[in-house]
C-alpha cells in the first residue's frame, strides 16, 4: 500500500465519515488505519473536530430557535412588558408599604399628641348637625370645624393654669347651676364666681354633651342658699322678632347684650335651638337668654362664623329635658325645684337687670 | 390513548423533542417551565428581563446534556431546570463571590450536583463559542465551503459549481487549505 500524503489522507477519511465508499474499501480504509497508527489518530482527531463543529452549529440553530420562541412566548404571554415604574413597584413594594405604615402612624400619632381629635370632638359637639356637614366635606376638616366658633374664652393669659372662662346661672334656689357642656369639658375644676368677686366651688353633677348641656352644682362651705331667685323657664317656643337679651361674661365684667329672636332653629335647623340676633363673643356661652317679661327662653351656646349675627341659643325644652333625665343618684337629695313666680315681670330693664345679675355667674373652669 | 399524558411522559417527549430540534417541544418546554422558574428569580429580586436570560441558560445547559447521547434525566424535568435555575441566578447574584453560598444545609448536595452540571455546561459552552469564534474568524468562501461540505453534506461537485472551480481537484485543495486553517484558528486559542 502506498503512502497517503495528509490530504489525501483527509480526503479519503471524509469520504469515509460521508459512508460514499463501497463495503470493500470501507474495509481497506479501516485497515489502513490499524496499520498507521499516526494516521489514526489524525483520523480520530479529525472525527472529533467535525463533531464539534456540527454540534456547534446545532447548539447555534438550537439558541436561535430558543431566542425565537422566547420572543413569541413573551408577546403572548406578556403583551405589555412591565415598564421601569412597575418593576421598580414589584421590587420596592414592600419598603413603600414599611414606609407608609410609618407616615401613617406618625401623622395620627401627631395629631393625637398634639390634642387635633380633642378640639375636634368638642367643635363637633356642639351641634350633632355638624358632624353631618363634616363628612360631606371630609376634605376641608378644618375648614369646617371652625364653622362654629364657641363662645368661650380659650387661653385666658393673666392665669397659667386657668383654661376657659365662660358665663353660668343659677336655675334653682339650693345652688344647680347650668352652662355649656363645651364649657367644662375636661375640666379638673369648675369654680363659679358671681359679680361681687365671690368665688365658689361647684361639682359636675350631669352633663349631656348631644344638647350642650351641663348642671353643675354649688358645692362651698360659703354658699348659703338664696330665698328665690327672680326669673322663671319659659317652657314654650318663643316667636320669632322676639325682644331678647342676655347678661354675660366675655370679659371678667358682666357684659349685657340685647337684640331679637331670628329664627326658631338653631344651626343647621336644629330644633333644639334658636338663631338670636345679639353680639355675643367668647365667654357668652352658658348665659342665660331673656325675653322681655324676665322668662329664661334659651342658653346661649355659640355662633356661626362669617354670618353676621347669627348666635344660637339652646332652647329651655332642652334644658327641661335635661334635668328630668338626671339619674336621682346624682342629685344626692337635693332636687331641682325650679322657681315658677316671676319676680321681674313689670319691671324696667334696669331693674331687671340689677335683679338677676346675683345669679349669673363666671364659670373658670381649671 | 388516555387524553391526560403523565407528566413523566410529557417530559421524555420534550426531550426527545430537543434532541431532535422541534420547536413544538421548545415551545412547550417554555410554557410549562418557564413560569415556575420566571417567579422565583422575579421574588429574588430579579427583573422579568434576567428572568428569560436565566432560563434561556437553563435550557442550553439541559440542551448540552441531552446531546450528549448518554443523557438520562435521573430527576422530574422540573426539577432539574429548577435547581440549575436556582444555582444559575444565586451566582448571577453573588456574582461569584461565594462559590458554595448556602441557605441551609439540607439542599448542598443537590446544589452541588447542578454546580457540577454548570461546570461541565460551562466548559463545553467555551469550546463551541471558541469554534463559533474560529469559522467566524475565517472568513469567506471558506467558511461557506466548510459549512456546505461537512454540516449540510453537499457533494464536492456542487460546491465546486456553486462557487466557480474549474475542476473538483481546486475545490478539494481548497477545502482542505480551508479545513487545515480553521484547525490552526480553532487549537492556537
Amino acid at each position: 500500500m502506498k503512502s497517503l500524503n495528509q490530504q489525501e489522507f483527509i480526503e479519503w477519511a471524509d469520504a469515509y465519515l460521508r459512508e460514499e465508499l463501497s463495503q470493500e474499501d470501507r474495509l481497506r480504509f479501516e485497515t489502513y488505519c490499524a496499520e498507521n497508527p499516526v494516521k489514526a489518530e489524525l483520523f480520530a482527531q479529525h472525527k472529533a473536530f467535525l463533531t464539534t463543529m456540527e454540534k456547534a452549529d446545532a447548539r447555534s440553530n438550537f439558541k436561535r430557535d430558543l431566542q425565537h420562541i422566547a420572543l413569541d412566548y413573551d408577546k403572548t404571554h406578556n403583551p405589555k412588558p412591565a415598564t421601569k415604574v412597575i418593576s421598580l413597584w414589584d421590587r420596592l413594594k414592600l419598603n413603600a408599604a414599611v414606609a407608609a405604615a410609618i407616615a401613617i402612624v406618625s401623622v395620627f400619632s401627631t395629631l393625637w399628641l398634639t390634642g387635633y381629635y380633642k378640639n375636634l370632638k368638642k367643635t363637633t359637639s356642639d351641634y350633632s348637625a355638624l358632624r353631618r356637614d363634616m363628612n360631606t366635606v371630609k376634605r376641608n376638616v378644618n375648614a369646617q370645624n371652625a364653622a362654629i366658633q364657641n363662645i368661650n374664652n380659650t387661653k385666658e393669659n393673666i392665669k397659667e393654669t386657668m383654661h376657659y372662662g365662660a358665663t353660668g346661672f343659677m336655675i334653682t334656689k339650693n345652688g344647680y347651676v347650668v352652662t355649656n357642656y363645651h364649657v367644662i369639658t375636661g375640666a379638673d375644676s369648675v369654680h363659679l364666681q358671681n359679680h361681687k368677686g365671690e368665688s365658689f366651688k361647684a361639682d359636675i353633677i350631669f352633663t349631656n354633651p348631644e344638647k350642650d348641656l351641663a348642671i353643675l352644682h354649688i358645692n362651698d362651705s360659703t354658699f348659703k342658699s338664696i330665698k328665690s331667685i327672680p326669673y322663671t323657664f319659659k317652657k314654650q317656643d318663643s316667636d320669632m322678632g322676639e325682644d331678647v337679651y342676655t347678661i354675660g361674661f366675655p370679659r371678667d365684667e358682666a357684659v349685657y347684650g340685647q337684640g331679637y329672636l331670628s329664627s326658631s332653629t338653631g344651626y343647621a335647623g336644629d330644633t333644639l335651638a334658636y338663631q338670636i340676633s345679639i353680639p355675643v363673643n367668647p365667654g357668652n356661652s352658658g348665659g342665660p337668654l331673656l325675653d322681655k317679661e324676665g322668662n329664661i327662653i334659651g342658653i346661649i351656646s355659640g355662633k356661626q362664623k362669617g354670618i353676621d349675627g347669627a348666635a344660637f341659643a339652646i332652647k329651655t325644652k332642652a334644658l327641661m329635658e335635661t334635668l328630668n333625665s338626671i339619674p336621682a343618684d346624682s342629685l344626692n337629695g337635693k332636687n331641682v325645684v325650679l322657681n315658677n313666680k316671676n319676680l321681674l315681670y313689670n319691671l324696667s330693664r334696669t331693674d331687671q337687670i340689677k335683679k338677676l345679675q346675683d345669679y349669673i355667674y363666671i364659670v373658670k373652669v381649671y | 390513548m388516555s387524553k391526560e399524558k403523565s407528566d413523566i411522559q410529557i417530559d421524555s417527549e420534550i426531550i426527545d423533542g430537543i434532541r431532535e430540534g422541534d420547536n413544538l417541544a421548545i415551545q412547550q418546554l417554555y410554557q410549562i417551565h418557564f413560569p415556575p422558574i420566571a417567579n422565583m428569580v422575579i421574588n429574588n429580586r430579579g427583573s422579568r428581563e434576567e428572568a428569560q436570560d436565566i432560563f434561556q441558560e437553563t435550557v442550553m445547559v439541559l440542551y448540552n446534556k441531552i446531546s450528549d447521547d448518554d443523557f438520562v434525566l435521573s430527576s422530574r424535568l422540573q426539577t432539574f431546570l429548577y435547581a440549575i435555575s436556582k444555582r444559575l441566578w444565586l451566582k448571577h447574584l453573588t456574582r461569584g463571590e461565594a462559590k458554595y453560598r448556602k441557605d441551609s444545609i439540607e439542599d448542598y448536595g443537590e446544589a452541588l450536583a447542578a454546580e457540577e452540571i454548570i461546570e461541565d455546561h460551562e466548559v463545553k459552552e467555551a469550546n463551541f463559542v471558541q469554534m463559533e469564534n474560529a469559522l467566524n474568524g475565517l472568513g469567506e468562501p471558506c467558511r461557506t465551503i466548510l459549512y456546505d461540505f461537512y454540516i449540510q453534506g453537499q457533494s464536492m461537485a456542487a460546491i465546486c459549481e456553486k462557487f466557480g472551480y474549474t475542476n473538483a481537484d481546486n475545490a478539494k485543495t481548497q477545502k482542505y487549505k480551508c479545513l487545515q486553517r480553521l484547525k490552526k484558528i480553532f487549537f492556537k486559542k
